[in-house]
């Protein structure tokens, strides 16, 4: 993959609310084409950080470039971005159309030409023909999708995102979710998408910055972040992560030796601890799919351990297994696919695991 | 003699008989107070004057007296013209006080403004048109005022006792019932629409022409029925500072009934204002549909 050019800049960004300290310290690029993620609990400023791309946010410090612009003192209404409100914003007086050819109003287009962009533009969201409805009779996905193509119909730079799946029930989410995805492909331009939902980042982001009280804790691609978080709280916050007390032994030469509850001695690289633990001493940690319980007449390919079962869930395609292992005094969970054929395992029972040393995660 | 007692229980226990039950104080009074006096004013207009009686032959000389006489008229189109001028006048200045309030004062200021703007009701209206007199009078305020630091040298008479004293005096009065209904629907404007006109690349002022104003209309025309049906009719106020050439239609309806005695040309002055006021309404009302229309809410 070439190396996109920077679409975004963050250069130290400050923002105080008189004195409470909403961002402290931003520096990040987004990359343009780039599918990016800004995902954190509320309250954590990432909407304030899409605000002041926006230019709805003045920012107290730093800087905020787009495409190489610095856009102090640059008003919302000349940037080259467009937004997607959480709460989406239609206009309740115009119609989809009107809606949709709001911000054309600008370019001085014929009556005819004006309306072939609208069609286009509502063509390309899957509402054809919805031009001439009133706005407050739309569904709230049909909501989002006007709102979608009110913003693409201009071109923007960057496309900024605020919650925009929130208010949808799952289905709907999932599908506007692949829709999103397709959309951003079809167009190329520049996502920048707000959410509190680490399973909506981690399915559509190209990256992913994790932001806790105002400032980026980490900033990944999905994969990294969900198999190396570097921290903890990165680690809890986005899917399940087991933690088991441990303490190094010893570190040499890109090697780091440890012993961990309920595992033993395992040798780990380097890479493998990224992080900090917040205070709560030593661990590893592991996601509950890196853990598998043996059946009969299957074999560690790595390395195995015994357990005792505390409590099943079962999820039709998926069992979980709150397990206790070996020499340890708390469950941890292990998910399993469930096979054809294959007994659900019952509490109580003992049972062999099979885990490897690549998938744990040391936080010091 | 079963049946019937039984029905009329059934009847009693019935939504719209409790509903009814409920409204029928509410609705003698209107009748009583409201309905009977309309419909004696409409019967009257339709009698003939005998001087000190009144002949019951049914007759269209009082409207046709009412609707031709130059003097009636007059009155009637001045009326008509103070009263649109104190609307516009009342809800223009209204509009950007109640922007402020809804955009500019803090949330928890925002109960302590709207009581502050009430509170020129604190005193009676009758006081408040007396105060306007003192304040535009010959020796009033203004004029004292303008003297005193060498801005004109005789009292100016252009603002009191005409139509300019009855234009300033209603317009103060209903300033509160303007600002209120503007208000409230400017409160109702989700402000993410307004960020949304700005981020579509228009101006604050382009966004306020393309999204604010319109999402307002409602409210701008509840003002203007509010403003502009008690102000046709206002009486206190063109008697206490019209002068003369303020007489508005409810002065003149006074004069027929009280000192010319003439009930029926005064009946039918009155019914005839009360159909321009249904009409301009009307009017405003049909406007108000259709900015309502695909709204919710």
């Amino acid at each position: 993959m070439t190396e996109k050019p920077t679409m975004i800049a963050f250069q130290d960004v400050h923002k105080y609310y008189s004195d409470y300290h909403a961002l402290r310290g931003i520096t990040a690029t987004i990359k343009a084409g780039e599918f990016f993620s800004l995902l954190g609990p509320s309250g954590c400023g990432k909407t304030t950080l899409l605000r002041t791309i926006a230019g709805f946010e003045g920012i107290s410090a730093g800087a905020v470039m787009i495409d190489g612009k610095n856009m102090a003192g640059v008003p919302a209404n000349q940037r080259p971005t467009n937004m997607v409100f959480q709460s989406y914003a239609i206009f309740p007086h115009l119609t989809v159309g009107e809606n949709v050819g709001f911000g054309l109003r600008r370019a001085g287009l014929a009556k005819a030409e004006l309306a072939a962009k609208v069609d286009e533009a509502l063509a390309m969201v899957g509402l054809k023909g919805y031009g001439a409805r009133a706005a407050h009779a739309l569904s709230g996905g049909q909501r989002q999708r006007v709102a979608l193509a009110r913003a693409l119909i201009l071109k923007p730079k960057v496309l900024l995102l605020d919650e925009p799946l929130s208010a949808l029930d799952k289905k709907m989410r999932e599908q506007m979710q692949v829709e999103l995805i397709r959309l951003q492909r079809q167009v190329g331009i520049t996502f920048i998408l707000v959410t509190h939902d680490q399973e909506e980042a981690l399915v559509m982001s190209d990256r992913i910055a994790v932001m806790f009280e105002g400032e980026i804790a980490q900033l990944a691609d999905p994969e990294t972040l969900y198999r190396r978080p570097n921290s903890r709280r990165v680690a809890e916050f986005i899917g399940t992560m087991n933690f088991l007390p441990a303490q190094v032994i010893s570190e040499a030469g890109g090697k780091i030796e440890v012993e961990a509850k309920g595992f033993g001695r395992a040798t780990l690289d380097a890479e493998q601890a990224p992080g900090a633990s917040s205070g709560e001493g030593p661990a590893v940690g592991f996601r509950p799919e890196t853990l598998t319980i043996l059946f009969e007449g299957q074999t560690a390919t790595d390395r195995e351990t015994t357990a005792t079962i505390e409590e099943v869930v079962y999820f039709g395609d998926m069992t979980y297994y709150d397990v206790r292992l070996e020499g340890t005094d708390k469950a941890v969970r292990i998910s399993m696919r469930n096979v054809f054929g294959r007994p659900v395992l019952d509490i109580g029972a003992r049972t062999r695991v099979a885990w490897s040393p690549g998938a744990l995660v040391l936080f010091r | 003699m079963m049946g019937t007692k039984s029905r009329w229980a059934r009847l009693r226990r019935t939504e719209a008989a409790n509903g009814l039950l409920m409204i029928s104080p509410t609705a003698l009074y209107a009748i009583l107070m409201l309905a009977a006096p309309l419909g004696a004013i409409f019967l009257y207009s339709f009698l003939t004057d005998g001087y000190l009686e009144i002949i019951r032959d049914f007759t269209f000389a009082n409207y046709i007296e009412a609707w031709t006489n130059e003097l009636y008229r007059t009155v009637m189109v001045r009326s008509l013209g103070v009263s649109m001028v104190v609307t516009a006048v009342t809800v223009l200045l209204a509009f950007p006080i109640a922007y402020f309030v809804s955009f500019h004062v803090s949330p928890s200021r925002k109960s302590l403004w709207l009581f502050l703007i009430t509170i020129p009701f604190w005193t009676s209206y009758l006081i408040r048109v007396f105060l306007w007199k003192v304040i535009l009078g010959y020796n009033g305020v203004v004029n004292s005022g303008l003297l005193g630091i060498g801005l004109i040298d005789e009292p100016l008479t252009f603002i009191l006792y005409n139509v300019n004293s009855v234009v300033i005096t209603l317009a103060h009065a209903y300033a509160p019932f303007a600002i209120l209904p503007i208000f409230v629907s400017l409160e109702k404007i989700d402000r993410s629409l307004l960020e949304a006109g700005q981020d579509l690349g228009e101006s604050r002022f382009m966004t306020f022409l393309r999204v604010t104003l319109p999402l307002a209309m409602p409210g701008v025309i509840a003002s203007v029925l509010i403003v502009f049906i008690p102000t046709i009719g206002d009486y206190v106020t063109p008697q206490l500072v019209g002068g003369p050439e303020g007489r508005m239609v409810a002065n003149l309806i006074q004069l027929q009934y009280l000192k010319l005695d003439n009930y029926p040309l005064g009946s039918a002055i009155a019914v005839s204002a009360m159909a321009i006021v249904t009409v301009v309404s009307l009017i405003f009302v049909g406007l108000n549909r259709r900015y309502l229309k695909g709204r919710k809410a």
